[in-house]
């Protein structure tokens, strides 16, 4: 077991090394980031200064090395647009993504749960047909454009919910969260609806093939036969057993939720990670895309570990084909 | 009698099996036909439409944002969808959109199968450390989610409609990769291709000509659900700026371009290329899972 785990962890490290060089390496075919930052005015004699300051002269699999030495110690150079350390600006900017991604996470189960369980126990009822072609449609949306929608329904025909920025803040923990505050829920509300619309269609569709799936099985008319109310079996052997498959694709689906938020936020105004990258891509600021990236990639390969470690413990069958 | 008859079912091709089980889902036979009306629709594009929508020419400003259903005072005609910024005619616009995002779905989607198909299917014939890395390499891509991959890459290659697809090939060709192995080393256990190896048929002969063939099904399957991720990402892309260039508008470049008047509640610049796109996308999901559930081998009987 112990090695199976360190098999798994090495492949992780192997992978995120990987990606240092695939950002890396792809990133610097980019324009010359010069060109952007420093303006024509400037002389040769000034240019190369700039240059050498930057770290630009050297050669790329320098370059890379000092990155590399960097990365290890959380260092991933500094921003050329804001002249601040890249991985402490999205460091900042994180915890507002990950509140727009749990927020999502936590909608999708909220109604995604109910719906699906609703639509496994009748599948025959028009609700659950309505439902099921519903979830078609939510799997066909582009997300961007129903954001707009949205925005034009709820903020600017009806006048309900702002359209954009995370409104009032409060402090926890050292960091300012929008769910603290009224004002900030309704902020959050839409691009959290936005951002789990996807994932609704993907959480209904599970848990009704979940419930199909255990709902003709013996312990299922055991715990009916034994005299249990419907909403016990229901509750304590049906959902209990579809809600597996749920938590860990949730899981997994974090790190998606996460990439995408990049187009929420953008349309929100929503300042995260994700528009931050998204602007640091148009202003070719190297060290901020790349540090984006290296952590979105570190997250994902944690979570990865982690939805493993998980089925390791909740699912017998992998430990026994691991045991082996 | 009933020797003929048993005798005619057994011939019966599967593909024309296929095709009954697929026409009897009046929603399937729906988005099919509205798939194939939007492709036509597309395909006849500078027939159809009014103006040419990129010939700064024909386009009058005076005419500019005027909401569905108003005339042109000049020629005459109506503008039904109403007219964006630049005094263009909506639904020619979105006509030429529409082609573009065809365009590039299909296309990837078919160069992707291609390369992906392949490189299975070498993977799966050669073994062996090739084997080992496309299959390395197959997950790495898959593990990552799309936004995030197409994000870098089109951040090292640039905007272009070109660049768009060679990034939605890049992305797709692990889907078709992993799904083309997969059947291959399933194919190549069966007794058929034992024969056709004891009549001594070359090796690629049997790969191209006798397992390929087997694999078709779940290939066609991922197809269909790829060129609608295709096109929906590449809307995505273009709506924030990192896909397709100004001179040639995609749906989703579109819809970005009537961001900026939707607060002043001119909602038809952004509400009709979008509406475009879902019908699309919908029609070909509809398909496409029906080809899932007819050509699924599990599912039948």
């Amino acid at each position: 077991m112990i090695g199976g785990a360190l098999r798994r962890l090495s492949q992780s490290l192997l992978v995120v090394w990987l990606m240092t060089l695939v950002v890396f390496v792809g990133l610097n075919a980019i324009g010359n980031p010069m060109d952007i930052l420093v303006g024509e005015d400037l002389n040769q004699a000034e240019r190369l200064q700039a240059i050498a300051h930057l770290g630009l002269d050297k050669p790329l699999w320098e370059q890379y090395v000092i990155f590399l030495k960097g990365a290890v110690h959380g260092n991933l150079g500094q921003s050329f647009v804001y002249h601040e350390d890249a991985m402490r600006l999205i460091l900042q900017r994180l915890p507002a993504t990950f509140e727009l991604a749990f927020s999502a996470l936590c909608l999708a189960v909220l109604i995604g749960v109910p719906l699906g369980l609703f639509a496994g126990m009748y599948p025959e009822h028009p609700l659950s047909r309505l439902m099921m072609a519903g979830s078609i449609v939510g799997f066909s949306l582009p997300a961007f454009w129903v954001a707009l929608m949205m925005i034009l329904l709820f903020s600017i025909t009806l006048g309900w919910l702002p359209a954009s920025g995370r409104g009032a803040t409060r402090e926890l923990f050292g960091v300012q969260w929008s769910w603290l505050t009224l004002d900030g829920l309704q902020h959050l509300l839409l691009p959290a609806l936005n951002l789990a619309l996807f994932k609704i269609s993907l959480v209904l569709r599970l848990t009704r093939a979940g419930v199909r799936e255990v709902l003709p099985q013996e312990f299922v008319k055991f715990a009916r036969a034994k005299g249990l109310s419907p909403l016990r079996v229901m509750t304590m052997h049906v959902l209990r057993n579809t809600m597996i498959s749920v938590v860990t694709v949730l899981a997994m689906e974090l790190g998606s939720t996460i990439a995408y938020a990049v187009v929420t936020e953008s349309i929100f105004s929503w300042p995260g990670a994700g528009k931050l990258i998204l602007d640091s891509i148009n202003t070719l600021d190297r060290p901020v895309v790349v540090a984006y990236l290296m952590v979105v990639v570190v997250i994902f390969v944690v979570l990865t570990l982690v939805v493993d470690g998980l089925y390791y413990l909740l699912d017998p069958r992998v430990r026994i084909e691991a045991g082996r | 009698m009933s020797a003929v008859l048993t005798n005619r079912i057994s011939v019966e091709s599967p593909w024309r099996r296929v095709l009954v089980e697929f026409l009897a889902s009046p929603s399937a036979v729906t988005g099919l036909l509205v798939l194939l009306a939007v492709i036509l629709v597309a395909l006849l594009a500078p027939w159809i439409v009014v103006q040419n929508p990129y010939d700064l020419m024909q386009l009058n400003v005076l005419d500019a944002r005027l909401p569905p259903g108003s005339a042109n005072l000049d020629s005459g005609y109506t503008y039904w969808l109403g007219t964006d910024g630049q005094g263009r005619d909506l639904v020619s616009a979105i006509i030429y959109g529409l082609r573009i995002s065809l365009w590039v779905g299909f296309g990837s989607a078919l160069i992707a199968a291609l390369i992906g198909t392949l490189l299975g299917l070498l993977s799966a014939y050669v073994g062996g450390w090739v084997d080992a890395l496309l299959m390395r390499l197959v997950d790495l891509l898959l593990s990552f989610p799309v936004i995030l991959m197409a994000l870098m890459i089109l951040a090292w290659l640039g905007k272009g409609v070109g660049n768009v697809m060679l990034t939605l090939v890049l992305l797709e060709w692990a889907y078709y990769a992993r799904t083309a192995r997969g059947q291959a080393l399933t194919e190549s256990r069966r007794e058929y291709v034992d024969a056709a190896r004891g009549q001594g048929i070359g090796a690629w002969r049997i790969v191209i000509g006798h397992i390929l063939p087997n694999c078709l099904p779940p290939l066609i399957v991922i197809g269909a659900l790829q060129i609608a991720r295709a096109i929906t990402l590449e809307a995505t892309l273009s709506f924030l700026g990192l896909g397709v260039p100004v001179t040639e508008p995609s749906l989703g470049l579109l819809i970005a371009n009537g961001l900026q008047y939707m607060l002043s509640n001119e909602y038809w610049i952004s509400l009709f290329p979008g509406l475009a796109l879902l019908i699309t996308i919908v029609a070909i999901n509809l398909v496409g899972d029906r080809l899932r559930d007819v050509l699924n081998p599990r599912l039948q009987r």
